[in-house]
């Protein structure tokens, strides 16, 4: 039996799995749920787990599987976006910067230290109080601070090629630095960006739910991990299950996104 | 001395940067404080005179200027929604916060090193295997996922600790920095992790080095090697990530305050965000940047002090 290559990696198969549940899960969730994740039921307020609602009810007695497939949802389309601002722009500050240098890449480099120099998830507050908070908004700000991070690991795969000979002798039959940036440099720094992607899904999926518990994160109606996290740690006491089922579905997200990563790595390493 | 003279131009140009961009960001925001605090009933001439009594009318780089000035003197603005000095709102909060990151800095330390060491002196033990399956688990959850955890088991089922019950560290020191023990873990648990995995990784690296088999040649033994030798250079990444952690402890503490209903400054961020009260937001994010600022810059000092070759 001749396994392909990525099989036999373990790490990248656990995260591919785990990712792959979590991704069907909230598409499902997106088109079906078992109940309303908003409809509130008040004569099955904090319900115990059972047939009719498989992991009980919260204190609106609003069903929390079905809150949960919605909430990955939210929180997956937050990570996509955020991840997708964060890549598409730190790969045009990055890709130009390193290619050309000069001034220009001094001074954003300067500024993209300062801006590291910020907790990522209080820049994206910062964004927060200026635009206001919701599931936009919460996009907006992450895919923002995630900026710099990319564009700094752009950067210098970027210097490392543009003095390589396939460059030099693209300039020399007059390609324009355009094509060079993004047809020619561009692909070979793609192993790199891939597995940033995945970390990067993970440190979306951090400060979202980070950003949601403390309630200036994503608002209702859209239903949140973060924020079921803190409405259930009132009920703690009452019902400790429905803090600790989800909670462990931001750590499963985090999980598959931090295997995809790994094994990512180990594969880019061979 | 004069790598030091160095970066402490490097800090200081940073922190200029990253003042001037906080207080930009509240500048742009869409919306007039002075219309915002008078409400939209107000008449132009009111919010003219409140704009004029609040120095808005003034170019921006004059009012960057005074606004750096007196932040550093110890004028911080007041406060938008209880028209009381930011940093009467403030004193009192800082050391909370600050003994919360310190005590999870601590722990981070106190977990990591020795079981890096252990699980990478017994690479293929059954122990190192648990710890490092863990270790990939421990990683990926979220501190106040933790907190809330702890919250539970120690607090609600043991009794360890009272979830809640806050003790300032002025009626009682000891009782304060036993309540922050258990936000401190809560924090310090995914850092530590990392960290552990990132030691063990980078003692197996050096182990494989030359100057680790001439230490053996001479007739070292294992620990001898390990202690001596392997450990000085293997500490040198581990003290970057510490380094970089820094910022995330911080942010960690914030929102771990939360859950612990400490009266820190984390809680008046996130209330004072609720409120749009920016003169708080702009100061604590100010003092949060700073803070870390300092500590990176600690850090590379303490770097050329451990590791000659950085001083170029």
């Amino acid at each position: 039996m001749n396994k392909p290559e990525w099989m036999k990696n373990r790490k990248f198969v656990t995260g591919i799995v785990i990712t792959a549940i979590v991704v069907i899960l909230s598409i499902i969730g997106t088109f079906f749920t078992p109940y309303d994740p908003n409809a509130m039921d008040a004569s099955a307020k904090l319900a115990p787990m059972s047939a009719a609602h498989l992991l009980g009810c919260d204190n609106f007695g609003r069903d929390i599987f079905s809150r949960i497939m919605s909430g990955m949802g939210t929180t997956l389309i937050v990570a996509i976006g955020t991840v997708l601002i964060g890549v598409m722009g730190g790969t045009v500050v990055g890709a130009f910067t390193g290619y050309y240098g000069g001034v220009i890449d001094e001074v954003l480099m300067r500024f993209n230290d300062a801006v590291l120099a910020f907790p990522s998830i209080l820049l994206a507050l910062v964004f927060i109080s200026i635009l206001g908070s919701g599931k936009y908004n919460v996009i907006i700000a992450l895919g923002i601070v995630f900026v710099p991070s990319y564009a700094r690991i752009v950067r210098s795969e970027f210097l490392r090629c543009k003095n390589m000979d396939y460059v030099k002798s693209a300039k020399l039959i007059g390609v324009s630095d355009l094509r060079i940036i993004f047809v020619h440099i561009l692909p070979n720094a793609y192993k790199v960006i891939l597995s940033s992607v995945a970390i990067g899904f993970n440190n979306a999926v951090l400060a979202e739910a980070g950003m949601s518990f403390l309630g200036i994160g994503v608002q209702p109606p859209d239903s949140s991990l973060g924020r079921m996290l803190s409405e259930a740690q009132t009920y703690l006491f009452i019902k400790p299950s429905y803090a600790i089922i989800s909670g462990s579905m931001i750590v499963l997200m985090i999980f598959g996104f931090s295997m995809l990563n790994e094994g990512m790595e180990e594969w880019s390493d061979a | 001395m004069r790598f030091v003279l160095r970066k402490i131009a490097t800090m200081l140009i940073t922190v200029l940067l990253v003042s001037f961009f906080v207080f930009l960001a509240f500048q742009v925001i869409p919306g007039d404080p002075a219309t915002a605090m008078l409400g939209t009933n107000a008449t132009k001439e009111k919010v003219e005179a409140l704009r004029e009594q609040l120095g808005l009318n003034r170019p921006l780089m004059i009012r960057y200027f005074e606004w750096l000035f007196s932040f550093f003197f110890g004028d911080m603005g007041t406060s938008y929604s209880y028209g009381v000095s930011v940093r009467s709102m403030l004193a009192g909060k800082v050391p909370i916060t600050l003994s919360l990151t310190l005590i999870s800095f601590i722990l981070i330390i106190l977990i990591s090193i020795p079981l890096g060491i252990e699980t990478a002196e017994h690479e293929d033990g059954i122990v190192a295997g648990i710890i490092g399956g863990l270790n990939q688990v421990v990683m990926a959850i979220p501190p106040f996922f933790i907190g809330i955890l702890l919250t539970y088991f120690l607090g609600l089922v043991l009794q360890l600790f009272t979830p809640g019950g806050y003790v300032s560290y002025k009626t009682d020191f000891f009782g304060f920095l036993y309540y922050l023990l258990f936000p401190a873990i809560a924090i310090a648990l995914p850092k530590a992790a990392m960290n552990m995995k990132l030691l063990k990784s980078s003692v197996l690296k050096e182990a494989k080095l030359d100057y680790v088999r001439t230490a053996y040649s001479r007739g070292n033994s294992t620990k001898d090697v390990l202690y001596k030798h392997v450990l000085k250079n293997a500490l040198i990444p581990v003290i970057t990530f510490l380094g970089m952690t820094l910022a995330d402890i911080v942010a960690g503490s914030l929102i771990v305050e939360q859950v612990f209903s400490i009266p820190g400054i984390g809680r008046l961020l996130i209330t004072s965000i609720s409120n749009r009260d920016y003169p708080v937001v702009s100061a604590i994010i100010a003092i949060v940047a700073f803070i870390v600022i300092i500590i990176n810059f600690l850090v590379d000092i303490l770097y050329l002090i451990i590791d000659p070759r950085t001083r170029g």
